[in-house]
């Protein structure tokens, strides 16, 4: 219960790091970080019923959130030889300020759904609700493309706490399959972000705006 | 059975991507795409045995959207080999800004595609629905590819909104997915509580708050892949910038996988007693994408914009349709198969017209018919299909639909369609019109269009007629069976 707690205020802090964070070299390694705190979960979570199957998935998630993604990202960013500013629309106080509202918001909006039984963590629902909401907001408010990367993953880090903290029954084939979605689409978007260095000499996703009505 | 109509495709992509000669790529994907189409005729004479503890089994939705796909993908291989034939590995000179750009290479793009007929294939297989969201995503890593074919700025851009806005999209569809798995919580026994007849039978104990938020999540997720407005930003970007081909693909069976994710959440709603919940959010985002999809195709300039805004029109119909239940339902299924086959059709030809007059803008292409005879009279063929003219399939399922407004007695609604199809209507006249008629520029090729370009879409345009004269029984006692599991009054 209190390792669980301590990893999800970690992920908070994180979040917050990095609606504040102006750089992103930080940004790559925070999200690592909270990849590879996460990745502790499902152990941490089903501390009573401990199996191989926790074990792989935390395996395998630290070792493509913690290992694999920031390789990856690092090497967009180098190739793109970005300036390591984040260059957002909306300021680093402004993002602060909303990430705190929608941190508010989480915890109210859990007061209103029935919360399972057995669950390792009140704050579980209402922490994976947050990221949710600060990876939304990473996604719309940064120009960057790899910062929207970012915001992807830490998104989809959201859902991966709710999935591992909430639901304990998903097959392994089926987490198996989502881990290599994500893993396909990072890479996809990586290789993207190459392609679009290539073309427009720096990624910033703004100038991707010829198509519209 | 089912376990080799995935495998199939996902092997022969693989070794798509190894093989040197391209003859043995183009052969392998014909190849691949005649065995599926086999297969999948094989399931309507025997239905197939479930797989993989049930996991895998082919319901009517299922086997209807199944051959959708296959047929479409067997159709479009055919244009895809001409269309390689004379694109690949070239520089090509981009018809509207003149720069020069490298095509992908010829591997890649068949290998993709065939792992994009697996990861469509999956989908309409799935019970289970997590599998079902496994499925659909990669639908999109798969095609992401496809749309980057011709590699210059425009194309990478709508690579990219595609990536990253289906990829938020169907995250939240995971996120639906866990709360649906808690939603079932209570009454699961065993890992089986997300497979979809296990959901439906157990419906009654289903958490109703978990279920709605599901339900809405599941709208949000799969609705942005299937187009439904206000969620359908990438879609006129992504099938512009695609080859015409893979617009065909996109347009005709992506499109409805996400649909049929959806018709898969609205059967569990209906069993959980929430049915009219559903058909409210369904009406709602079916009537902002028919007031959508009627503003951007008044006005369009890029005629391959203007059909990717029909898509969205036509999603909304669909929509529409699923909302009011019973014979609307049955609208709806009758209409995704028509329209699957006429936007298809519509695509094909639109590729034919871009090579010819170089240039996507709807005031540059002039005087088709006397340029290019047989693609201009397939091209007002697919135009009186597309709106909903008799004899087409489209005027019968649209008149379903608008049948089933009637008698389930929303005047206004049916009032409302009826505006907006005619709306619709002038709109891709002007387009259309203007296209086939007047005086053609003077650099433009008179050379005679070549069987490819010509057979896909006849093929295509033949099947919607026939769907109009008249709907096979098999397929009329398939479509009434889906009917039957999405609600409303039969």
């Amino acid at each position: 219960m209190l390792t669980v707690n301590l990893i999800l205020v970690l992920v908070v802090l994180t979040n917050l790091k990095l609606l504040g964070s102006s750089r992103l070299g930080a940004s790559i390694r925070v999200v690592a970080a909270q990849g590879v705190v996460l990745g502790l979960l499902p152990i941490l979570a089903h501390l009573h019923e401990l199996s191989l199957r926790f074990a792989l998935l935390a395996a395998g998630t630290i070792a493509i959130k913690g290992v694999v993604f920031p390789w990856l990202l690092f090497r967009a960013v180098r190739e793109a030889e970005v300036t390591r500013q984040i260059e957002p629309y909306v300021g680093y106080v402004a993002s602060l300020i909303a990430g705190v509202l929608a941190l508010g918001v989480s915890f109210w909006m859990c007061t209103r759904l029935p919360l399972p039984e057995g669950i390792a963590s009140p704050w579980l629902v209402p922490v994976s609700f947050f990221s949710i909401f600060a990876g939304l907001f990473l996604i719309v408010s940064r120009k960057r493309a790899v910062s929207q990367v970012l915001g992807f993953l830490v998104l989809e880090n959201g859902i991966y706490t709710f999935g591992v903290g909430v639901t304990a029954r998903t097959p392994l084939l089926v987490e198996a399959g989502v881990l290599l979605d994500v893993f396909v689409a990072v890479f996809v978007m990586g290789i993207t972000i190459f392609h679009i260095n290539r073309e427009f000499d720096h990624i910033e996703s703004d100038r991707l705006s010829t198509l519209k009505d | 059975m089912i376990l080799a109509l995935v495998i199939l495709p996902l092997v022969a992509g693989l070794a798509a991507f190894g093989l040197a000669r391209s003859a043995l790529r183009r052969g392998v994907l014909i190849g691949t795409a005649v065995a599926h189409a086999a297969l999948t005729a094989a399931c309507w004479a025997s239905p197939p045995a479930p797989a993989l503890a049930g996991w895998l089994a082919l319901d009517a939705a299922g086997l209807l959207f199944l051959s959708i796909t296959s047929g479409l993908f067997l159709v479009v291989s055919f244009y895809v080999v001409g269309y390689l034939g004379q694109e690949a590995n070239r520089r090509a000179t981009d018809p509207e800004e003149g720069f020069l750009f490298d095509n992908a290479p010829e591997a890649v793009f068949i290998g993709c595609l065939l792992l994009f007929l697996s990861a469509m294939t999956l989908v309409t297989v799935s019970q289970h629905f997590g599998l079902l969201w496994v499925a659909i995503e990669a639908t999109t890593l798969a095609s992401a590819p496809l749309i980057y074919f011709h590699r210059h700025h425009r194309s990478l851009e709508a690579t990219w909104k595609y990536l990253l806005i289906c990829s938020v999209g169907i995250a939240l569809a995971l996120l639906a997915n866990f709360f649906l798995n808690v939603a079932a919580a209570p009454a699961d026994s065993g890992g089986s509580s997300m497979v979809l007849s296990h959901l439906v039978a157990s419906a009654p104990s289903l958490q109703t708050p978990w279920l709605k938020a599901a339900c809405l999540l599941f709208f949000v997720g799969y609705g942005t892949k299937m187009g439904l407005a206000p969620l359908h930003t990438w879609l006129p970007d992504a099938h512009s910038e695609a080859p015409s081909a893979i617009s065909a693909l996109l347009s005709g069976a992506v499109l409805n996988c996400a649909f049929l994710g959806l018709v898969r959440m609205q059967q569990v709603c209906v069993a959980a007693g929430l049915g009219d919940f559903g058909r409210d959010v369904w009406l709602a985002l079916g009537v902002v994408s028919l007031v959508v999809g009627a503003i951007f195709i008044l006005g369009q300039t890029d005629y391959k914009r203007l059909l990717a805004y029909s898509s969205v029109e036509n999603m909304g119909i669909l929509a529409i349709g699923v909302g009011l239940g019973g014979a609307g339902a049955f609208g709806a299924m009758l209409h995704a198969v028509n329209h699957s086959l006429a936007k298809a059709m519509l695509f094909l030809l639109s590729g034919n017209i871009l090579t010819r007059y170089r240039s996507k803008n709807i005031s540059q292409v002039r005087g088709l018919l006397a340029v290019a005879p047989a693609t201009g009279v397939l091209w007002m063929v697919g135009f009186l299909a597309i709106t909903g003219t008799p004899p087409f399939g489209l005027f019968l399922s649209k008149f379903t639909i608008l049948k089933a407004a009637f008698d389930g007695g929303h005047v206004w609604l049916a009032a409302f369609f009826l505006a907006f199809l005619a709306i619709i209507f002038i709109g891709m006249t002007t387009a259309f019109l203007g296209m086939a008629q007047g005086e053609p520029p003077k650099q433009t090729r008179r050379d005679r269009d070549l069987w490819w370009q010509l057979l896909p879409p006849a093929v295509l345009g033949l099947l919607v007629l026939w769907l109009g004269l008249a709907v096979p029984a098999r397929l009329s006692g398939v479509l009434h069976q889906i009917a039957s599991t999405l609600g409303g009054t039969q």
